[in-house]
């Protein structure tokens, strides 16, 4: 209980320019609008895991049953591999809490339209 | 022609010279990813892993293909630039061309192209908005690359990894350079 409030309070520090600036690593596989080698950005906090219609996911990525709140969001940054096993996002993960915080209050601000 | 040293001028030997270097670097890469008999050898588990972490690669090469041809067919590219993104589109087929190769070697199935890929066309108006694409591609990949090297179970394909990562972020750095920009903005890249 302690941790997650601490995790809620580290998220809360996010700076959505900070994540701006760091979003382009994401763009070998992401974009916001569309959908790439990864599902699309936009409209992803609170959405259901796999649920992009007409994207292509890992079936460890469909069967995960995650919601993407911004906590499941920090723990999944932190270690993509370690988190939902058999994920195709096979990234090392973004290691620093500050950088983590900083890309989802990016992610939750983007601008869509 | 068998030799350089037969070539009757240096404009020729050059041509030959890069095209054999370019063939070289090819059999160097598909020895690094895929000449190993040590790979065959690797347990089941972290062959599979392996193999996905070079599948997501290949996915991402594979749509950096198309990207560059969208670039090059949108006639906004000036002679030396398009020539240059046709060498960067080439340098991405060899990287496919391994990554499929060496997925197959694991006993995978590598993931072909896409029918049809999702760009920002309507923002590619001018030479620069091409570029500039094309360097955030570029930036991603490196940055991709550099997430998937120390995932991998056996190392020779960290080190192969390694090396198209350097190859991509010489791309990044001569795109950003054709912008004006500082093309090696930090001494690390993240």
């Amino acid at each position: 209980m302690l941790e997650g409030a601490l995790l809620l309070a580290a998220l809360a520090t996010g700076d959505p320019q900070a994540g701006e600036a760091i979003y382009p690593r994401c763009a070998a596989c992401h974009a916001l609008t569309y959908d790439r080698v990864g599902p699309r950005h936009c409209g992803l906090i609170g959405r259901p895991a796999g649920s992009v219609a007409g994207f292509e996911y890992s079936p460890a990525m469909k069967r995960s049953k995650l919601t993407w709140t911004r906590e499941n969001l920090e723990r999944f940054l932190a270690d993509p591999v370690g988190t939902v096993p058999g994920t195709t996002m096979t990234y090392a993960g973004v290691p620093d809490a500050k950088e983590r915080a900083d890309l989802i209050a990016f992610l939750t601000n983007a601008k869509c339209k | 022609m068998s030799s350089f040293l037969s070539i009757p001028n240096p404009t020729a030997a050059r041509r030959l010279f890069l095209g054999r270097s370019g063939l070289l670097l090819s059999g160097a890469a598909v020895a690094l990813l895929a000449g190993r008999d040590v790979l065959a050898a690797k347990a089941g588990d972290s062959k599979a892993a392996d193999a996905q972490i070079l599948n997501t690669a290949l996915g991402a090469e594979l749509e950096a293909i198309a990207a560059y041809q969208v670039g090059a067919e949108s006639g906004l590219l000036q002679k030396p630039v398009l020539a240059l993104a046709l060498q960067f589109q080439g340098h991405h087929r060899e990287h496919a061309d391994v990554l499929a190769k060496t997925v197959q070697k694991l006993g995978g199935k590598p993931v072909v192209a896409k029918s049809k890929y999702s760009f920002p066309v309507e923002g590619l108006k001018v030479q620069a908005d091409v570029l500039r694409f094309a360097a955030s591609l570029e930036q991603g990949a490196v940055s991709a690359y550099l997430g998937a090297v120390p995932l991998f179970a056996n190392r020779d394909l960290s080190k192969a990894a390694a090396s198209i990562l350097g190859d991509e972020a010489m791309h990044w750095a001569v795109l950003r350079n054709a912008l004006g920009e500082n093309p090696v903005p930090s001494a690390f890249v993240s």
